[in-house]
């Protein structure tokens, strides 16, 4: 009898931590349908009355969001295949080569990993001026190109690749990029999976570098052109509620498809490190 | 075959990465030390020659910088309520989800981690529509309690703790799928165990889920805080750092006096003393773990 209470006190709870955690996502859905000004109503309204596309319309043919959709959409996918690219192979140079200085510099990236991001962004800010790529795509990608963090994942998976797989390929003929292609990049497939949705939510929910480095509104990236459209339209809550919805949107939908890499990458990030 | 040695293939392997990572961030960090070190303000901008270096003078600046510590203490008092409250949202969740009993795991699962993956901006310009003094749904919540109605971000009082509200309700989902693969991990044995001598519900989690958390909750917390000490879009979207510099963040300050004001040199200092409190804390864990003698590979 008393597990029977347990099961519903449990459950109770969960039911009503899950309404309360997904009711401003809904209400932001929900509010992106209104008609303008149903939800600016006292007392708040939680469905439109006739839901309507109005505002999305608004947004791609009048405000240009389109193109900051899709100047997101080119940035983090870049951002993705280089870094993925550059980390998978730096992370298997670390764990299956010996060179000079190689455990020496490992420990200093490591150890790297407590630098916060903003600490040179000054600086190259500064540097990108002199190089003429501030209010570039360039600019916004270079701080994206490769990542400690990244490199670390894959080393670790690349740890475990047994040695037989890779000496039979070589033995076999394969270089060592073939051996690369065709060996570790099969067998590191679920870290890379893991590493790409990382770097592409993280890169497109990305807010102060390309609000630093973006001062032209053709270039700006999604966040940044919300943010900027608040000052303007501070008013029109059913059109900011539809911008809001069009930001959250791929990440959402790229985290609900591949869901459970994303979960092991969070905890083998943490339990690892 | 030419007399010179071919570099390892391991070196071609790690060059792209290190190569980029050098150039676009172990220059420019190094290049921030230097920064900190001048004047660099918007003559310098202009032109090179309006340069001098000034030793610590902009750390010295710090020192009687009223905004600067109006922005430590706004940041301290965030991390300070956030981070415990988080956690321990974070914690009852993740012991939720654990237990037994609870059925349709997954699906409470993604749906209490579901902001966690959200855009920051875009949640707070939502967050700042439901803090609104008149059509907001947090007014409206509260307003049968006997509440309010309350000027949530319009308020000194109010802006910061509506801040660490929303900051709760987006991180809480990260901590939390951490803290249940802390708790699967736990050897049901001493759970058998600690039943067979005779331990309660209350005992168990006291003497076994706790102890036997600790590394794990160590970790969520200084990464947590290490977050937390960031704290920069929720007040740039939904406050500007207002009202009266209520929600002015370490971070907030350091982009407005860097990229408004483009007074680089003190920008440069104030990300340095950011810096230095993160280091400071995780020198502070890793030390704590090593008494304790937990996880030898951390060390």
């Amino acid at each position: 009898m008393k597990r029977g209470l347990a099961t519903v006190v449990v459950h109770a709870v969960l039911v009503a931590a899950a309404v309360l955690t997904l009711a401003p996502l809904a209400w932001m859905v929900s509010a992106s349908l209104m008609p303008a000004g149903e939800a600016s109503m006292v007392p708040p309204r939680w469905l439109p009355s006739a839901p309507t596309l109005a505002h999305y319309r608004d947004l791609v043919a009048r405000l240009d969001v389109a193109r900051a959709f899709f100047n997101s959409l080119l940035i983090a996918t870049t951002v993705t295949v280089v870094s993925v690219t550059l980390n998978a192979l730096a992370g298997y140079g670390f764990a299956r080569f010996a060179f000079a200085g190689r455990d020496r510099i490992f420990r200093v990236l490591l150890a790297a990993l407590v630098i916060p991001g903003q600490l040179g962004m000054l600086p190259l800010f500064l540097m990108l001026r002199e190089l003429g790529l501030v209010n570039s795509l360039a600019g916004v990608l270079v701080p994206g190109l490769a990542s400690i963090f990244g490199i670390f994942l894959v080393r670790q998976y690349a740890l475990s690749i047994p040695q037989s797989l890779l000496d039979a390929a070589r033995v076999d003929g394969a270089g060592e990029l073939r051996v690369f292609w065709s060996i570790v990049v099969p067998i590191c497939r679920p870290v890379l999976v893991t590493l790409a949705l990382f770097t592409f939510m993280g890169t497109w929910n990305d807010f102060l570098w390309p609000l630093v480095v973006l001062s032209d509104a053709r270039l700006q990236t999604l966040p940044v052109a919300l943010a900027n459209l608040l000052g303007e339209h501070v008013q029109d809550t059913e059109l900011m509620m539809a911008g809001a919805v069009l930001t959250v949107l791929p990440v959402v939908v790229v985290f609900l498809a591949l869901q459970r890499s994303y979960m092991e990458g969070i905890v083998s990030g943490s339990v690892k490190q | 075959m030419t007399g010179r040695a071919l570099p390892s293939p391991g070196w071609l392997f790690v060059a792209p990465a290190l190569t980029a990572i050098t150039a676009f961030f172990f220059v420019p960090v190094l290049a921030a030390v230097v920064l900190s070190l001048t004047d660099f303000d918007i003559y310098a901008v202009a032109s090179r020659e309006n340069l001098r270096i000034v030793g610590g003078a902009n750390y010295a600046r710090l020192l009687d910088d009223a905004l600067f510590w109006t922005a430590v203490r706004n940041t301290l008092y965030f991390v300070v309520v956030a981070a415990p409250l988080s956690i321990a949202v974070s914690f009852g969740a993740a012991l939720l989800l654990h237990a037994r009993v609870t059925r349709w795991k997954p699906a409470f699962r993604t749906a209490l981690f579901l902001p966690v993956v959200t855009t920051l901006v875009a949640v707070a310009v939502v967050w700042r529509y439901a803090f609104h003094p008149r059509i907001g749904l947090l007014n409206a919540l509260v307003a049968p309690l006997g509440i309010g109605p309350i000027d949530w971000l319009g308020d000194p009082r109010f802006a910061m703790p509506a801040i660490i509200l929303m900051t709760i309700w987006k991180t809480f989902g990260f901590n939390m799928v951490i803290l249940v693969a802390g708790l699967q991990a736990i050897p049901e044995g001493l759970y058998e165990a600690a039943r067979i001598d005779g331990a309660g519900t209350v005992a168990r989690f006291r003497h076994v889920t706790l102890p036997m958390l600790a590394p794990t909750l160590t970790f969520v917390t200084v990464m947590t805080v290490i977050g937390d000490l960031q704290l920069f879009a929720e007040p740039y979207v939904m406050t500007q750092g207002g009202p009266a510099n209520a929600t002015l963040s370490v971070v907030l300050l350091m982009y407005l006096e860097g990229f408004r004001w483009w007074n680089m040199g003190h920008a440069a200092a104030i990300a340095f003393v950011l810096f230095a409190a993160m280091l400071v804390l995780t020198l502070a864990a890793r030390a704590a773990r090593r008494v304790a003698g937990g996880d030898p590979e951390a060390a």
